[in-house]
């Protein structure tokens, strides 16, 4: 798997997803649970803009002295008896993990969640290189055992029932139980235990590394991450280069505003910083420590315009404010990070081509420029990327093209706006009911199928405005 | 140990910011310190009402004790979760607390208590597997999350917190501040004297959750299962 999910066109994703009504029913509650978790834990705090002005000063000054960061925190890494690897592509990171594995003779790695590895896609490597490769986060494991991608940054197997998750159970596993949750989550707990024992390697994600320490740090609720980092001999920790603060002192605020921004926890069950490999007299962690730092295009964002969108903290506050999310679901964007910032970051990571629709996924009410908490501004970044798909790219279609010159030529002809403004009520008639068209005709289709359109007035504004004028003159 | 292609993959960075590389980077001052402003007033006895408050809200049991009712109540909560197998963290706190004294008693009882020792390696780890109950000292408490932070070292292994059904702390009293800013603030302090930090520093807020499988709450997915802070008076 890449950035990518899937080949099918956007038009066809969207259609799935309007026509998934559990997936819709279930991701618009969870977005209200999350966003009112997320507004009640910010009333809580009192002074929630003032953390989100410290948020996002703190970004800001981590990536304007990214490599200087970056630096300190390879070389406390070193210090602390761990192994760094730079990565500038997906294909460096994998081939780095996958020659750990090889010289560990690794049969079985257990993973705990992480972004960035769907993003290179290395579990597919791993397995290539002959490793059985489990997902110990609940969710993940749904999802491998299904063979789907995630919908959700925080949640990802939102879009599954429970009765679908106790069939992937039984096909995959052989489960008997019911499709209780508890006894769902139990059956998980005992399978992950025997893989947690026996595994060679854990591989985690990174939600913020410390630079002045070199802690990699995982917030988690589930404990699975400390499962990965506690027992196997093997820890591989790979992290997206933009993933990372100056100080303990920072992290307490990013983290502070990621629980708050993405469910309303105040801290979540486990936040876990892990320094290098275990000490000396120290039994369990891991001997043997490899932080993998990954660019695969991020650089590409740095000096740019669209810097800030390298702020992230993967909280999810911007998919669970998002009223398209809310009706088309994480798969409909295409890509491993859905949602307002995936439509921001997806293009910047992976180029154009592919993900041109995306920027057009938003309605631009900027509820998710308002609920980020570190202020990215992502509806003026999604208006940026269409500017530069119609200008830059020049990716418009044909039919596009051709309707936006003949608007142009029709609204500079005054003789052809006015006569058209005069007819449109008229001309309209026989598909206007009660002052609203339903299924209009020609371009106006697209539109009617989703909503109502008002009908022209009976009055033209022009006539409007110059019988207003004359009355004045009175 | 080693570090690799690290030059070129900074240059290239410092390159996009449009400058030569940073050798040196002063701490910058933040417009805004919202956090020190969290309970900065609240006594000691406040913040034990806070963590008490916020330990229903994260599935934890909270009890309160004396120093000398330590063992005693140890003993109630072990007796209340049915659980005869423990595993314990080592250490001169057992001997400060007279914990040492009250792990004897039990064993002598029939409990099967196993204390952290690293001369007996993954022995540990195995004995942690099949423990009903894990105990460990908190090292510093944040009251406003009801987090116990644990410095895991060879005392402390990672395993007595994460793999027992049951997590209990003992949280002493003088170890309370108002929230994760204290904590990472005398880190940061540390770091700067030159005392690295813990391996391992675990945040432990309440037992294991999920909501994963249609937003229902399911505790205990893949470490403890219940939780209990026991807040010692020892001041």
């Amino acid at each position: 798997m890449s950035i990518k999910i899937g080949q099918k066109s956007y038009g066809d994703r969207i259609q799935d997803g309007l026509s998934n009504s559990f997936m819709r029913k279930a991701v618009s509650g969870a977005q209200g649970r999350f966003r009112s978790g997320r507004l009640k834990a910010a009333e809580e705090l009192g002074d929630w803009e003032d953390w989100r002005t410290l948020g996002e000063e703190i970004r800001s000054h981590t990536m304007e002295n990214l490599d200087y960061y970056l630096h300190q925190l390879s070389e406390q890494v070193e210090n602390r008896g761990g192994t760094v690897f730079f990565a500038k592509t997906a294909e460096e990171a994998n081939e780095y993990i996958q020659e750990i594995a090889k010289k560990k003779q690794a049969k079985k790695v257990v993973k705990s969640k992480s972004m960035v590895t769907e993003e290179i896609g290395l579990n597919k490597a791993l397995e290539k290189s002959g490793c059985e490769v489990v997902e110990s986060d609940l969710g993940e494991w749904i999802l491998q055992l299904d063979e789907d991608p995630p919908s959700h940054i925080v949640t990802p197997a939102l879009h599954k029932n429970k009765e679908q998750i106790r069939e992937t159970f039984m096909k995959k596993k052989g489960y008997t139980g019911s499709d209780d949750p508890v006894e769902l989550a139990a059956y998980a707990r005992e399978q992950l235990r025997q893989d947690f024992l026996e595994a060679d390697i854990g591989v985690t994600g990174c939600n913020f590394a410390v630079a002045e320490s070199g802690a990699i740090t995982l917030v988690t609720n589930e404990g699975n991450a400390r499962m990965v980092t506690s027992l196997p001999d093997t820890q591989i920790s790979v992290m997206g280069m933009e993933r990372i603060v100056p100080t303990w002192e920072d992290l307490e605020v990013v983290v502070s505003l990621l629980t708050r921004a993405a469910v309303g926890q105040k801290l979540t069950s486990y936040i876990t910083a892990l320094t290098g490999t275990r000490l000396e007299d120290e039994v369990d962690g891991p001997e043997d420590f490899h932080l993998v730092i990954v660019d695969n295009g991020r650089s590409k964002i740095l000096g740019t315009e669209f810097q800030s969108a390298l702020h992230c903290i993967r909280c999810a506050a911007c998919i669970n404010a998002c009223p398209v999310y809310r009706h088309v679901g994480g798969h409909s964007y295409g890509s491993i990070y859905p949602g307002p910032i995936g439509a921001v970051l997806t293009p910047l990571l992976d180029g154009y081509e592919d993900h041109k629709d995306l920027p057009y996924a938003s309605t631009l009410c900027a509820a998710c420029t308002e609920a980020c908490p570190v202020k990215i501004p992502l509806h003026e970044h999604l208006i940026r990327h269409r500017e530069i798909i119609v200008e830059r790219e020049k990716m418009t279609t044909k039919a596009e093209k051709m309707m936006m010159m003949g608007f142009a030529k029709w609204a500079s002809t005054p003789a052809a706006y006015k006569l058209s403004t005069k007819m449109a009520r008229t001309t309209l008639k026989p598909w206007t009911k009660d002052e609203y068209i339903e299924k209009g005709p020609g371009p106006m289709k697209g539109w009617t199928e989703q909503r109502d359109f008002p009908a022209p007035s009976k009055e033209r504004f022009r006539d409007w405005y110059r019988q207003r004028e004359q009355r004045s003159d009175h | 140990m080693a570090i690799h292609n690290r030059e070129a993959f900074l240059d290239n960075l410092a390159e996009q910011l449009g400058r030569t590389r940073r050798t040196k980077v002063e701490s910058p001052v933040y417009s805004v310190h919202p956090q020190e402003r969290v309970f900065q007033d609240a006594t000691q006895g406040e913040l034990v009402e806070k963590l008490e408050e916020q330990c229903k809200v994260i599935h934890t049991s909270f009890t309160s004790t004396k120093l000398e009712t330590l063992g005693e109540t140890l003993r109630t909560v072990l007796n209340d979760y049915g659980v005869t197998k423990v595993v314990g963290a080592a250490g001169p706190r057992n001997d400060a607390t007279h914990l040492s004294t009250v792990y004897a008693e039990l064993q002598s009882e029939g409990y099967d208590i196993h204390l952290w020792d690293e001369n007996k390696g993954r022995e540990n780890v195995t004995f942690a597997e099949q423990a009903g109950a894990g105990i460990v000292f908190s090292d510093i408490t944040l009251a406003e999350s009801g987090t116990v932070t644990l410095f895991n070292d060879r005392y402390n292994g990672r395993s007595i917190s994460l793999l027992p059904e049951t997590f209990i702390a003992i949280v002493p009293k003088s170890t309370l501040v108002p929230r994760m800013t204290q904590a990472s603030q005398l880190i940061h302090e540390e770091e700067k004297k030159g005392n690295p930090v813990s391996s391992c520093v675990s945040f432990v807020t309440g037992p294991s959750n999920s909501a994963d499988i249609e937003m229902n709450l399911i505790v205990g997915v893949h470490g403890p299962v219940k939780a209990t802070y026991i807040l010692v008076d020892d001041l």
